[in-house]
Formats: structure tokens, C-alpha cells, sequence
């Protein structure tokens, strides 16, 4: 990805001039295999843990999942914070696609826990402070959607997203702490003591490994779709205008 | 700045005293909220007893946002928005008037609510000094971070629907803290409460900093 460059919006640069690129398309297929071999060594050369048993797969698709929603959080905020300080175009609508992305890697992270959930402890949700807070981390990128989805100028849309964007780490950091102990003023956490936290290793932590890699690939790949779809549908709508303009002029010129 | 941000202050609560929407509309909602918690759950099984500092801070979060959506809707008519920015008064006043009347409008709706739950389900105070901490803290919170996503939904069509979504889920640590504050002082011990104080202080202390800088950008577009 060499022509995205920080660049304000008047520019010599003309950014993305399609949705995806030689660079994007090598990577999707990078991708595709790191699914195909996360599948394989999953789903098939791994074996059952001797706690959870077959739902221990699920976790290799879980763990990654989440950290790939939180790097998407932390994008926001910051492409947000260089918005509003810089007036950088390019980095709000990294924030953008970082919300989209990281939203949805939140809804895989809470399906496919509620999917290990009900075969290891019985029920598809516990008030655990983790659960909790993810769920609450998916409310507050949805806020942000909605403002970054309104039908104003781009100008207005922006600059509230961003206000939602900046504050939307510190949101989740508050939150989080906030649950935590109310959770655990309760009851203790005993819920993930023979879970994620006990020992891993051999093949259960090469396939944990492969779907870190496979899910990286896979958010990049979507991160950098979302990006030049999203500055591309801006160009439309700042043309869409002038073009209308201009034959409204043109009218009125030949009337 | 002080001055300049209770001349807004003195201002929203004008309109308010005259009007009289949130005494007559938004203050017999929340005791309605009470009410309808008392049918939901019935008094006599000891349910709402155990419930009533949740059902307090739920009834005053669905009350603030009626408040907070009044706050904003007063400036977009008439064009108050412009006259306020063509007014030189700096942003930050702006903001803290916001802040100090809807803070106002909420501490006399929480004295109200409180009455009515002493009042209607019988609850018992043990400790007032938390109590009144929690409150003024909770309020503060509130305030200021209402109005922070009130102006980020300020002046939209989808203004009534876009404010719940952006504002519950951030003052969900303000909800848990003030329950369990609320626990601790009705009928519990004090002492387990002030911690919920304090997790509470550094929300409003975050939300304080965020309004100061947040609210000139935005109140600086066309």
C-alpha cells in the first residue's frame, strides 16, 4: 500500500482509486490459506482438551477475535485524536474503518464465547466482568456508528464521531474497571481458573498461534477494504454535488 | 468564566421556570417510573425493597435523558445556537452552563425521587452523609457527560433516538456505582459505599477535561 499517504484533502495524491489493489488481492489469498491451515489444525490435527473438550476449538477463533476487536478500538481513538488535531481526512476514516472492523470482531468474540459458554459452563451468558464488558464495548462502537452514519454533511459527521471515537477508549478502560468490581465485590472469578489460563501447549497452542495469524490477516485485509470503500464513497459524494451543480448551472446558462 | 457560565445557567433555568416543562412533564414522568416499578414488582414480596436503589438510578437516567433532550431542543429553535456562538462567550462557559443548569434541574428531580422512595416503598437511610455524597457526585457524572453527547446529538433529526444509544452505555459505571453507593447507604454499611464515590469522581474528573475540549469544536461548525 504505497499511495496512501497522509495527505491533506486537496492534494496531488488521489488515494484509492478502487476498492482493493495487487497488494490487497495477495493478501486476501495469504488469508484465505491462514484460514484453510487454522481449519485444518483446528478442527482436525488438535486434539480435545481434556477440560472442555471439542468446544476447545471454538478458543481458537475466540482469543484472536477479541484482541482484533480491541486493536480496532484503539484505531478509532487514535485516528480519531489525529482528526481532530490534524484535520488528517485519511485518519478519520481509518477510525471509521476500525469501528466497522473491531464492531464486527466484537460480535464474533461474544457469539463464538456464548457458543463455548453453553457446552463448558452450562449457559450461553454469565454476568462475568469480561462477558459484561464486551457487550458494553459493542453498545459504544455502535454509538459511534450511528453518529459516523448520519445523513449530515461530512464535516459535521466527522467531527462528532470523532468526539464519540476519542472518548471511546477511555469509555471501555472506565467501564471495564467499573464491572470488575462489581462483579467481583460478588463473587470471585473462578470462571476462567481451568479455562484460558491454564496451561497450554503442543498443538492446542500452535492452533491458538495459527488463529492469531489467520484472524490478523483477515482484519488487515477487511481494515483495508473498509478504508478505500469508505474514501472512495466520500469522493462519490463530494462529485455527486459538484456534478449536480454544474448541470444545474448549465440549465439555467441554456434557459 | 464562571460568571459567563452561569449567565447560561441563569439563562436555561429562565426558560425553565417560565416554561415549567420539566417541572410539569419531566418530574411526574420519574414518579411514574416509581409507580410503575411498585406494579411491576409487587410491594408485598419484598422484591422492590431489595430493588430500590437500582429503580432510583434507572428512573433518574430515563428522567435526565428527557432533561438533557429538553436542554438542547431550547436552543434549536429561534437560531440560540448561533446567537450564542455570535454571543463571545467562550466555549468552555458555553458547556459548563449547560452543565450547572441541567445539573440543577437533576438535583432537585433526585430530592423529589428520593421523597418518593422513602415516601411510597418505604425505605430507610442509614447513612446520609454517602447518600448525599453519592448523589452530588452521581449528578455531576451525569451532567457532564449528558451534556457532552447531548451536543453530539444537538440540532440532528434523529436527535431523541441517537442520545439514549450514545449516553446509557457510557454512564453504565456511573449506574453501578451509585446503586451500590445507594445499597451501602439505605440499610447496608456506609463504609463499602465510598469506593463507588470515588470511581464516580474520576468519571466526572474524565468527563470535565473531555467537555472542556470536546465542546468548542463542535460548537464551532456551520
Amino acid at each position: 500500500m504505497t499511495i496512501e499517504t497522509d495527505a491533506p484533502d486537496d492534494v496531488v495524491d488521489p488515494g484509492p482509486l478502487t476498492t482493493g489493489s495487487r497488494t490487497t488481492a495477495v493478501l486476501g489469498g495469504v488469508a484465505l490459506v491462514a484460514i484453510a491451515v487454522l481449519a485444518l489444525f483446528g478442527l482436525v490435527l488438535s486434539p480435545a482438551d481434556a477440560n472442555q473438550g471439542e468446544a476447545v476449538r471454538i478458543l481458537y477463533v475466540h482469543v484472536p477475535s477479541a484482541t482484533a476487536a480491541y486493536i480496532g478500538c484503539f484505531l478509532t481513538t487514535t485516528g480519531s485524536v489525529l482528526y481532530l488535531w490534524r484535520r488528517s481526512r485519511w485518519w478519520e476514516l481509518v477510525a471509521f474503518a476500525g469501528a466497522e472492523v473491531a464492531t464486527l470482531f466484537t460480535v464474533i468474540t461474544l457469539v463464538t464465547g456464548m457458543l463455548w459458554g453453553r457446552p463448558t459452563w452450562g449457559v450461553f451468558w454469565v454476568w462475568d466482568a469480561r462477558l459484561t464488558s464486551t457487550a458494553m464495548l459493542l453498545l459504544l462502537l455502535l454509538g459511534y456508528l450511528a453518529v459516523r452514519r448520519l445523513s449530515a454533511d461530512y464535516e459535521v459527521r466527522a467531527k462528532r464521531a470523532a468526539i464519540v471515537g476519542l472518548l471511546l477508549v477511555p469509555n471501555v478502560i472506565i467501564v471495564r474497571q467499573s464491572v470488575q468490581w462489581w462483579r467481583t465485590l460478588h463473587q470471585k472469578p473462578t470462571l476462567f481458573s481451568n479455562g484460558l489460563d491454564s496451561r497450554i501447549e503442543g498443538l492446542m497452542l500452535f492452533s491458538l498461534f495459527t488463529g492469531f495469524i489467520a484472524i490478523a490477516l483477515v482484519f488487515l485485509w477487511l481494515l483495508i477494504h473498509r478504508f478505500r470503500v469508505a474514501w472512495l464513497a466520500e469522493q462519490v459524494a463530494e462529485e455527486g454535488l459538484e456534478a449536480a451543480i454544474a448541470e444545474r448551472r448549465a440549465e439555467g446558462a441554456s434557459a | 468564566m464562571w460568571a459567563d457560565a452561569w449567565l447560561v445557567a441563569v439563562k436555561d433555568l429562565r426558560i425553565e421556570f417560565r416554561s415549567r416543562v420539566a417541572l410539569n412533564q419531566v418530574l411526574p414522568f420519574a414518579l411514574l417510573v416509581l409507580v410503575l416499578f411498585a406494579f411491576a414488582l409487587d410491594p408485598d414480596r419484598g422484591l422492590l425493597e431489595k430493588a430500590t436503589p437500582g429503580l432510583y438510578w434507572v428512573a433518574v437516567l430515563f428522567s435526565a435523558l428527557l432533561a438533557l433532550g429538553r436542554s438542547f431542543s431550547v436552543e434549536s429553535a429561534d437560531g440560540v445556537r448561533d446567537a450564542l456562538r455570535l454571543s463571545g462567550l467562550p466555549p468552555v462557559a458555553l458547556w459548563l452552563g449547560k452543565v450547572l443548569s441541567v445539573a440543577i434541574q437533576l438535583l432537585v428531580l433526585e430530592v423529589v425521587l428520593g421523597a418518593g422512595i422513602i415516601v411510597l416503598y418505604g425505605t430507610s437511610v442509614t447513612g446520609w452523609p454517602l447518600l448525599l455524597m453519592t448523589i452530588v457526585v452521581a449528578t455531576v457524572a451525569i451532567a457532564t457527560a449528558g451534556t457532552l453527547y447531548g451536543v453530539v446529538a444537538a440540532g440532528l433529526r434523529v436527535r431523541e433516538t441517537l442520545l439514549p444509544l450514545l449516553v446509557l452505555p457510557v454512564l453504565a459505571p456511573v449506574l453501578i456505582g451509585s446503586t451500590r453507593a445507594f445499597e451501602a447507604a439505605l440499610g447496608g454499611t456506609p463504609s463499602e459505599g465510598w469506593p463507588w464515590v470515588g470511581l464516580m469522581s474520576v468519571f466526572a474528573a474524565v468527563y470535565v477535561v473531555a467537555g472542556a475540549l470536546g465542546f468548542g469544536p463542535l460548537m464551532e461548525e456551520t
